[in-house]
């Protein structure tokens, strides 16, 4: 103890200068009340400890399950893999619709501070066009602000290295490589095709209801209109996805698992692409629509509806400009007229009611009547076109010259109810069921369907006199391209009826293999032979003889057709002079025709949207795609009107 | 000849708690190595920070015990001097004036703080030992709360309670009355409790303090922003499990979820990949350090000596465990490295400067028992 205070005094004399025994004893006393602390501290520092054991051992013996979760929910990203889209062929092999990869400059915007000062930044990198501006700036409104979306497609190489090299002055904004749907016809054939689009709000309803959405992860477009919405199903594939490890910056590693994508299903068309080309050209500038069917399997041959659209404009999102004039546009073009336009058939509906007078027993083939050239109903007059008549007219005549008498008489006879029956028999009024949405039903007048139609009781009543016009194809008659083509066609395969369809076969994409679509016939009309050949002979004779003559001058094949206009206009009794009727006043032409006549390998049906008769401008376009389809004959140019020739319009 | 040079060159140093210091660095060369993607510069830099720390702990181990308690008074005063040069003065930085501008270099005299503290407040016991009364406690008080003060109107929260709590274990080890610790146990816990009411901490403290309390409570009310470090650490605790993902395996590591894994967060690294097993082993390692410490304490000779190892070795813990206790989840996020593990020169050479002072202090104890 003394060595310890002699150290300590040498050591610390300062601090320690006085050394009492009393001071010895006090020392003593704070060391051990010192020894007693420090016992206290370290029992302190060890129950801290233990809390933190407890800690560490409630996250990683108890909690660790939850947390292992964590860390790979952290870790792994389920990308999901877009399948490829199938790919549209016609009847011949030609591509309609297929896919091709190409890099996109896409925005975040919910990445981008200032979304205007980078696109202009950006334009002095890549050329971007108001019009890029315009469609970004719309998809911009209609979608969140989280989702990437495309500024510029189908980047060129060198504009990806421009922009790959400065992309760090862009956040939010990167390349990606995509399939492009891509339309290589351009406008033929839109109608039918139709296009893809972006997926929107409804679109995405749609696929919640169905239940289809796991397969619509991460994909942006989906069938929007026409055989690609239809076959939406067929077409898209199944998705794949692939585990990702991913770093805290979303940045892929490396991939830990990949389920393969299953590309989906090619569809080949009945549609022959060339027949179709014959047929828009053959309409020119003109407004219209053209069916052709193929009677023996109802397979649509051509589907036709002018104008028609780019249907590229709209898969990327079509820019408000683009869009604003399609859909402004007095012509129409986004209107699908053979499946949704409805149309007067006039005169084309007279065979119909040849055969229905035949069937009904109302009227035989050889009965034969006098025509005045008018048809007094209880004193209202309806007037035949000829002046004073065809004279004696039989039921071939009366198909060949278009004798309107022959059938006012024969509506008349036969009543409303009966004339709709048998029309409802051959599809008339109701939907054909081809594999498009959107069809309509046209109407198919009846009492019933006026009770239906108006709420007005007055109105609601069926006139006798209303049966009258019924009769030649005028009236409340009110018939799709679709619904005319269908009812020539099972005429032309005499009653043995085939639903149309636009989808030959479905082609799988990975072996080749064809699934043939509807081949069976949807029904067999039980009308006799000699009823029917009749009808086959008259129609035949409208192209030897009668009003189709001229349109089929020098044919080497043999063809039955029927010409058709259908007032537009009311003209209150004055006599319709064309000069003297504004263009979108005048007539619809009409043609329907089959050939060859013996074995039908084609029915049509055509509408020209004011063109005046149906001899003159709906005809002749009938000749270029039958010759087409017939005889391999290419024109390559607008169907010419025929000059106007009184005789032959006069009998539509 | 050169046996003997050796023997007077490690004179002064205590062997175990050099080995447990080595120890702990060695295992966190380990972590760091993987923390840092294998990054072979971080490695060497560690090794030299170390070197450094060794040096320094060398030098402060020779140092006579009453040269340290002279050194006590004027590093104090330096200390509060710089202080107020930095209230009046200071560089604003992230909106906290901390750091002053001494035309050489930058430095932030709070750091002074965390031993000069506990040196002149066991320098003033010392001095006053003969007659220790509850005044003495009382200014040495007002000596532990004028740089607290100073530091908490930086504002620095979190340095100014490890400088309180630096200066509070001296005066504890000096004898301050437990009824005294008692109630103060009871307030703090009090004001503890209503600082976890958003709107009572608003009126006291900084929102971005408060905002890391609330995050403590409720990490995941922002995961993205402030709960963030909070809920990835925890994640990457949690996944370790027992026996940890293994060494450079950890996916939480690897792919950059663990934010600052080589410095404050490196605990979470060693848990991911290491588990419980791991966390325990440093636990032992940091009790060794400790309880080295402590022992050291219990044998110093003088007073000033007890009362600043007994410091030294209670803040050492300090640190290691509000760390661990933040990291984990269980403490709000304040800047603090992990002692000896965390990647950083200026925390590794402070604390070997203070294990040098430890030293310095066991010095006497063996002196006096080989004489």
């Amino acid at each position: 103890m003394s060595r310890r205070l002699f150290r300590s005094r040498l050591l610390s004399s300062r601090i320690t200068p006085r050394t009492g025994n009393s001071e010895l004893h006090n020392q003593t006393e704070t060391r051990s009340a010192f020894q007693l602390r420090l016992m206290a501290a370290a029992l302190f520092v060890l129950l801290a400890f233990v809390l933190l054991f407890v800690r560490f051992a409630w996250l990683q013996v108890v909690k660790h399950k939850e947390y292992i979760t964590l860390a790979e929910q952290n870790r792994i990203s389920l990308v999901p893999v877009q399948p490829s889209r199938g790919i549209i062929k016609d009847r011949n092999g030609v591509v309609l619709a297929h896919n091709f990869s190409a890099y996109t400059l896409e925005i975040t915007p919910s990445k981008v501070t200032d979304l205007e000062d980078t696109l202009n930044r950006l334009s002095g990198l890549i050329e971007i066009q108001p019009k890029d501006r315009r469609r970004f700036k719309k998809l911009r409104e209609e979608t969140k602000a989280f989702e990437s979306l495309p500024i510029r497609s189908r980047l060129t190489d060198e504009e990806v290295a421009r922009f790959a090299a400065n992309s760090y002055q862009f956040p939010g904004v990167e390349i990606k490589a995509r399939l492009f749907r891509h339309y290589p016809q351009g406008e033929v054939a839109s109608h039918l095709i139709g296009y893809i689009g972006r997926i929107n709000a409804t679109d995405l309803s749609n696929l919640e209801a169905s239940g289809q959405m796991p397969n619509y992860r991460g994909a942006d477009h989906i069938g929007k209109i026409g055989i690609e919405q239809r076959y939406e199903k067929e077409l898209r594939g199944i998705a794949g996805h692939e585990e990702v490890e991913i770093d805290a910056g979303g940045r892929a590693i490396r991939t830990l698992r990949h389920t393969p994508s299953t590309p989906g299903k090619n569809l080949i068309l009945s549609i022959d692409i060339e027949l179709q080309k014959v047929a828009e050209q053959a309409f020119g500038e003109n407004k219209g629509a053209l069916v052709a069917i193929e009677p023996a399997t109802g397979g649509v041959l051509a589907f036709v509806s002018m104008p028609g659209y780019d249907p590229n404009l709209f898969v990327d999102g079509i820019d408000p400009q683009n869009w604003n004039e399609l859909n402004n546009s007095p012509e129409k073009p986004l209107l699908n007229r053979a499946l949704r336009g409805e149309y007067p058939p006039g005169s084309t509906f007279k065979p119909f009611m040849a055969l229905a007078a035949q069937e009904g027993g109302f009227r035989s083939a050889s009965a034969a009547l006098p025509d005045p050239g008018f048809f007094n109903f209880g004193g209202h007059v309806f007037r035949d076109d000829k002046p004073g008549g065809h004279g004696v007219v039989d039921m071939y005549k009366s198909v060949v010259v278009s004798c309107d008498t022959y059938y006012y008489t024969l509506a008349n006879q036969m009543g409303i109810e009966n004339i709709a029956q048998f029309m409802a028999t051959l599809g008339f009024g109701s939907k054909t069921g081809i594999d498009i949405e959107g069809e309509r039903p046209g109407v198919l007048p009846s009492p019933e369907w006026k009770k239906k139609r108006f709420k007005n009781p007055a109105q609601q009543k069926w006139f006798a006199g209303e049966t009258i016009s019924i009769g030649i194809g005028q009236g409340y008659n009110s018939y799709t391209p679709l619904q005319l083509a269908h009812a020539t066609a099972t005429l032309a395969n005499r009653g043995v009826e085939f639903k149309p369809h636009l989808v030959q076969h479905i082609e799988d994409a990975h072996s080749g293999a064809k699934t043939p679509v509807e081949p069976k016939p949807s029904k067999t009309h039980d009308w006799k032979p000699e009823h029917v050949n009749v009808i086959h002979r008259a129609m035949a004779g409208v192209n030897k003889e009668g009003t189709g003559a001229r349109a089929f001058a020098g044919a080497s094949y043999t063809s039955a057709g029927k010409t058709g206009t259908a007032q537009v206009f009311s003209l209150k009794g004055a006599k319709y002079v064309e000069g003297q009727v504004k263009k979108h006043l005048r007539d619809h032409a009409l043609f329907i025709a089959f050939a060859p006549v013996e074995s039908p390998r084609i029915a049509l049906a055509v509408i020209v949207e004011n063109g005046g008769f149906g001899a003159q401008a709906a005809a002749p376009i009938a000749r270029q795609v039958l010759d087409y389809y017939l005889l391999g004959k290419k024109v390559n140019q607008p169907a010419r009107e025929l000059p106007d020739e009184p005789e032959e319009h006069a009998h539509d | 000849m050169i046996k003997h040079l050796w023997q007077r060159f490690i004179r002064n140093i205590d062997p175990w708690l050099l080995l447990f210091t080595a120890l702990v660095v060695l295992y966190s060369v380990l972590v760091l190595y993987s923390a840092s993607n294998r990054d072979m510069n971080r490695i060497v830099n560690k090794f030299v920070f170390f070197g450094v720390g060794l040096g320094g702990m060398w030098i402060i181990a020779n140092i006579p015990q009453q040269m340290l308690m002279r050194l006590a008074p004027p590093a104090y005063i330096l200390g509060v001097l710089l202080l107020l040069g930095v209230a009046l003065f200071g560089e604003v930085t992230y909106g906290a004036r901390r750091w002053l501008n001494i035309g050489v270099a930058r430095i932030q005299p709070s750091e002074i703080m965390k031993v000069a503290l506990p040196m002149m407040l066991a320098w003033y016991f010392q001095r006053n030992e003969a007659s220790l009364r509850w005044k003495n406690y009382i200014v040495a008080a007002g000596i532990m709360l004028l740089p607290v003060a100073f530091i908490l109107k930086q504002p620095d929260l979190g340095t100014s309670l490890l400088v309180a709590a630096a200066g509070f274990y001296v005066l504890y080890f000096a004898g301050l009355s437990w009824k005294l610790i008692g109630a103060m146990t009871i307030i703090g816990s009090g004001i503890v409790i209503a600082m976890l009411d958003w709107d009572t901490c608003n009126r006291v403290l900084h929102e971005y303090q408060c905002q890391r309390i609330a995050t403590m409570l409720n990490p995941m009310e922002d995961p993205l922003g402030s709960g963030y470090h909070i809920i990835q650490g925890t994640i990457a605790i949690g996944s370790g499990g027992i026996l940890g993902r293994g060494w450079l395996n950890g996916t939480q590591t690897h792919l950059d979820f663990i934010p600052e894994r080589t410095t404050d967060f490196i605990f979470a690294v060693l848990g991911e990949e290491f588990g419980l097993f791991g966390n325990i082993i440093l636990l032992i390692l940091y009790l060794l350090v400790i309880g080295r410490g402590l022992m050291i304490a219990a044998r110093a000779s003088t007073l000033f000596g007890r009362l600043l190892a007994g410091s030294i070795a209670l803040t050492f813990f300090t640190y290691a465990f509000v760390n661990m206790g933040m990291v984990s989840g269980i403490l709000p996020v304040v800047g603090v490295p992990l002692p000896l593990f965390s990647y950083g020169g200026t925390a590794m050479v402070s604390l070997m400067a203070g294990f040098g002072i430890l030293m310095s202090i066991n010095k006497d104890r063996q002196l006096m028992k080989g004489g």
